[in-house]
């Protein structure tokens, strides 16, 4: 029925059933929004809160600067310099694949990247951090960042980003202990100390960067901004700044006058080598040095093939460390460990002289002196001071089949970790027992012999080892049986120079030495140096300061003469100990030994200096 | 003379009343719970704007308030004005209204600037027009009219495919602009005229019916056969509420925002801490998702005492329906109570996950002249048809 016009409302009862329709509808919609509501607000507000709060949130992380690398004496050896990175916003890329590309292939000209090396490095850039600006060059020029300030408009997604890099003030000084820093490894990533970092984290690889990192490394800060819905900063929306602290800063053991001469000795010499110095008693290396070496600054930079090519594939081998990871025969500076070994062994005494006819025959085979030269009846001392090797086979013989002298050696730390803080290597000290195992397994013709005895007695045949070995075997006589732990890590400093913490790293053990015995080989060795006929006297005669040093010529397969010079200073009672090699360098006295007086006279300038005002006012 | 009404003639004052001042005014027989509803609403959405749009107009923070506000008054005027006008001239000017109001939305054709994409306003010195907006309430005063008038002429069927044609002509000139929102609204509109005025239930079973073909068809068959009558982001709007994460980039985006905002206020809301609708993720926090941004800043607490003052703002115009002293008044009220019920729960589902983007303004709420002015009218019209009832249960009038 239609209601008439003009009629008072009529609440018929049809209308009323269609306004209460109405009402019902009314009641069940808003019934429907407020349960919506209560719903999304309350039950699951929390979710919708901690969504919100993602949403408009971007963390940036802080690099914290690299502590500094110090010498003893303060001196920088590797601090940071700013540079420029270019870095890619991918968020910032146009939408349309088309034009993403487009803008890729120009940013790439930029940046001297081939499209798919962009590419891959993007996409690893994104495996490590999502969302994150990726780095694409370190450290580009200024005129980059001129054109890019010019240009903005046509690189949205370019952005120029200061980092840290590491400086090396002195160029090549140090480069085999220092190390370098580069990104965190996968494999570095599992072992604890590196558990807080995140990929594309810089540690330091190798060196002192690698075994002090977790002092070095500093906590980075943290940035949260606000952004908008276009991911870009809002005004005023840093929400939470945590400064980074930047690393402590290590100071070494080195001494630079010590390193510096000793790098330039061997650089002079044009050979390759190593050399190092270490204090006798606590084992803090003053010097440790390896030639060729290289500029470590060159990590930092993206590298040519050529520079690759020089630092990898080169014969030469720049990258090793000499001095802790060589593997040499010694020569005659192992006679020390011989001689220490007949004494303690009661096999010979100070006294007790033979006749150095100038060879011996064992078997069917004949052990030469150098040159054939007879040294009459030699005693220990003149032994060491003419290194007669005939009296050193003999007591090499002597102890053939007992293992005696591989005690010794062993007990001096040859053939063995010396627990040094940066990379080394272990060596071989030849044994009967190695030898006999090896022939058991076919991996030699012949069992262990009395030849095998009689030349590790002089330092030849299958011995393996290296300067840092040998400074520390050294050490441990010249301080009475202390094998000291050599160590570059002096300590920690914060950037104010309060001291953190001193590494005075244990003792590896002891060795129960006979003064006598020690006086006795010192004074071998002193005479060697500094007495008429000693083997390095043309070197130190006329040295101000008495040293105790001995000359080694090793014969190496397919080389020329090693040169070895190993001295302790000052005689009578050693401070320091100085082991210097050079691969084809000679015999001792002739490139080891000259290399060794110019550490000296660094680490004794000073005196020097007082002992020649002496003599010209005197 | 305006306020010349059938109940003056027919029933002469019998005694010299003192008029008062409330009387005067024309404010005497005003429905409070509806102006206050009303008033409340529009407050409200001043308040919010005042909060949340600080920074959206560089260099004028008060863009949006200050219009908002003004607004706000011009409806506020326009109610009282409308007030004192007896409603029932309205079925006498049918014909003119809706001529007027099929002109307008046409006009926006030739003279309308574009916005987005479509034409729906005329740019005027001092704000845009949107006649679809006024035409929301003009499409309810005109078809009341007809459907009264035409209440003797032709067989039921004939009457039910007139008014739906009468109805349907703006709705489609509007959905044409494109602005399927208001063309809905138009719809709805002119469906509830029709059932306030008595079309039959199974008329109304035939229409739904047909409504359901035609949107499976819409949706479904014509996409398929290569000839869309929805525009591709019209026809994604529509269907991504129903599953918003597979659109989280695209249309879904804006829901899915709007929904965590909602959400993020909890039960008290973030207030200035609020960051969704702070930090532009919702997108039209002034207009279509203002609900998002009460929602986020004021909780519950504040989204609920929104819903509350709409929820008293359609029981009192329901109750207007049952009051009218004809059924003209009952109509229009109807029309009215139903179309703005359709657009608060269309926008606030809308802003709360559970109905497609329509682009339909929330009533008195969402930024915009056109909209709050029109609802004001709107809402005046049914004060008027209260006021009348009034006068006729009393016995005289107001003026």
């Amino acid at each position: 029925m239609y209601l008439r016009s003009g009629d008072r409302p009529q609440a018929s009862s049809r209308l009323a059933l269609r306004i209460a329709v109405v009402g019902g509808v009314a009641v069940a919609l808003f019934a429907v929004l407020f349960f919506r509501l209560w719903n999304l607000q309350v039950l699951s507000g929390p979710d919708y809160l901690a969504e919100a709060k993602n949403n408009r949130t971007r963390s940036f992380k802080v690099i914290a600067p690299r502590g500094d690398i110090v010498a003893r004496n303060g001196e920088t050896i590797v601090d940071n310099r700013t540079s420029l990175a270019l870095q890619l916003n991918t968020a910032r890329l146009p939408a349309d694949p088309a034009e993403a590309n487009a803008e890729l292939r120009r940013v790439g000209q930029l940046a001297h990247m081939s499209p798919r090396k962009l590419r891959r490095t993007i996409r690893e850039g994104e495996e490590v951090a999502a969302g994150a600006p990726v780095t694409l060059r370190k450290d580009v020029g200024y005129d980059l960042v001129y054109y890019l300030e010019e240009n903005k408009r046509d690189f949205p997604g370019l952005a120029v980003q200061r980092v840290f890099l590491r400086r090396y003030p002195h160029g090549t000084f140090g480069a085999h202990f220092v190390g370098s820093v580069g990104e965190v490894t996968e494999e570095q990533l599992k072992e604890r100390p590196y558990k807080q970092l995140e990929p594309g984290d810089e540690v330091g690889q190798g060196g002192v960067e690698a075994t002090y990192d977790r002092y070095l490394r500093g906590q980075p800060g943290l940035t949260r901004i606000q952004v908008n819905a276009l991911g870009q900063p809002t005004p005023g929306g840093q929400l939470y700044s945590k400064p980074p602290t930047p690393g402590e800063s290590l100071k070494l053991t080195v001494d630079p006058a010590v390193q510096e001469a000793g790098e330039a000795a061997l650089s002079e010499r044009g050979l390759p080598g190593a050399f190092i110095t270490m204090n006798v008693d606590n084992g803090e290396i003053l010097g440790l040095g390896s030639s060729p070496t290289f500029d470590p600054s060159e990590f930092t930079r993206p590298m040519t093939q050529a520079q690759v090519d020089q630092l990898y594939r080169n014969p030469s081998a720049p990258l090793n460390d000499r001095a802790t990871e060589g593997l040499y025969p010694t020569g005659s500076t192992f006679k020390l460990i011989t001689a220490l070994a007949g004494l303690e062994e009661g096999l010979v005494t100070p006294s007790s002289t033979i006749d150095d006819t100038g060879s011996i025959t064992v078997g069917e085979q004949k052990f030469e002196n150098s040159e054939g030269v007879a040294n009459g009846p030699v005693d220990l001392v003149s032994a060491l001071r003419v290194s007669s090797d005939v009296y050193f086979y003999l007591l090499g013989l002597k102890m053939w089949d007992n293992n005696k002298l591989q005690n010794w050696a062993h007990a001096l730390g040859i053939g063995r970790p010396t627990g040094i803080d940066i990379p080394g290597v272990e060596g071989l000290l030849p044994s009967k027992a190695w030898r006999n195992q090896l022939y058991k397994a076919g991996e030699t013709e012949r069992p262990w012999s009395a030849g095998d005895d009689i030349q590790l007695a002089t330092g030849q045949g299958d011995l393996q080892t290296n300067p840092l070995q040998m400074a520390v075997a050294y050490a441990t006589l010249a301080n009475g049986g202390t094998v000291p732990t050599p160590h570059l890590g002096l300590g920690v400093e914060d950037a104010a120079g309060r001291v953190l913490e001193e590494f005075e790293p244990k003792p590896r053990r002891h060795v129960r030495i006979d003064p006598e015995s020690r006086q006795v080989i010192l004074e071998g060795l002193h005479e060697a140096a500094q007495a008429p006929g000693g083997t390095s006297y043309p070197i130190f005669s006329s040295f101000p300061i008495e040293v105790a040093g001995k000359t080694g010529t090793a014969e190496r397969v397919g080389h020329a003469n090693q040169s070895w010079y190993i001295v302790l200073a000052p005689y009578p009672n050693p401070r320091i100990v100085t082991a210097v090699t050079v691969e084809e360098g000679g015999f001792g006295a002739e490139s080891a030994a000259p290399a060794a007086k110019t550490i000296l006279e660094a680490y004794f300038h000073k005196a020097l200096q007082e002992e020649s005002s002496k003599s010209s006012t005197g | 003379m305006m306020y010349a009404t059938r109940a003056r003639n027919a029933r002469p004052e019998p005694f010299a009343v003192r008029v008062g001042i409330a009387e005067r005014l024309g404010i005497a027989n005003l429905d409070w719970p509806l102006a206050f509803a009303a008033i409340g609403l529009v407050s409200f959405s001043v308040f919010t704007l005042a909060q949340a749009t600080t920074h959206d107009v560089p260099g004028s923070p008060n863009y949006y308030v200050d219009r908002q506000a003004l607004y706000g008054l011009l409806g506020i005027v326009g109610m009282l004005v409308l007030t004192r006008i007896d409603y029932s001239r309205f079925r006498e000017l049918r014909v003119g209204i809706y001529t007027f109001l099929c002109a307008s939305v046409s006009l926006v054709f030739v003279f309308g600037f574009a916005a987005r994409g479509s034409r729906r306003a005329f740019e005027l010195p001092f704000f845009s027009f949107q006649p679809s907006e006024l035409g929301k309430l003009l499409l309810v005063l005109a078809l009341a009219g007809f459907v009264i008038d035409g209440a003797r002429r032709g067989s039921e069927v004939q009457r039910t495919v007139r008014y739906l044609c009468l109805g349907l002509a703006p709705a489609a000139l509007v959905f044409l602009q494109p602005d399927l929102g208001t063309s809905m609204v138009f719809a709805v509109a002119t469906l509830a005229v029709m059932y306030f005025g008595g079309v039959r239930w199974t008329h109304f079973a035939v229409i739904g019916g047909a409504l359901v073909a035609l949107i499976a068809l819409v949706l479904v068959v014509a996409p398929a056969v290569g000839t869309p009558v929805l525009k591709g982001y019209q026809q994604e709007r529509l269907t991504s509420f129903l599953d918003p994460h597979a659109h989280e980039a695209g249309a879904g985006y804006q829901q899915n925002q709007s929904v965590i905002a909602t959400g993020s206020g909890q039960l008290t809301g973030r207030g200035d801490r609020a960051t969704q609708t702070r930090l532009d993720f919702v997108p039209e926090r002034h207009t279509d998702f203002i609900f998002a941004v009460i929602g986020e800043r004021y909780g519950f607490a504040g989204a609920a005492l929104v819903l509350s003052l709409y929820a008293l703002l359609i029981w009192r115009a329901l109750r207007i329906v049952t009051l009218s002293k004809n059924s003209y008044g009952t109509l229009v009220a109807g029309g009215i109570a139903v179309s703005v019920l359709f657009q608060v729960f269309v926008n606030v589902g809308m802003n709360l996950g559970i109905m497609p983007i329509t682009g339909i303004p929330l009533p008195l709420m969402s930024y915009g002249g056109s909209s709050v002015l029109a609802t004001f009218l709107a809402v005046g019209v049914l004060q008027s048809i209260n006021v009348q009832a009034r006068i006729g249960q009393r016995g005289r009038f107001a003026w």
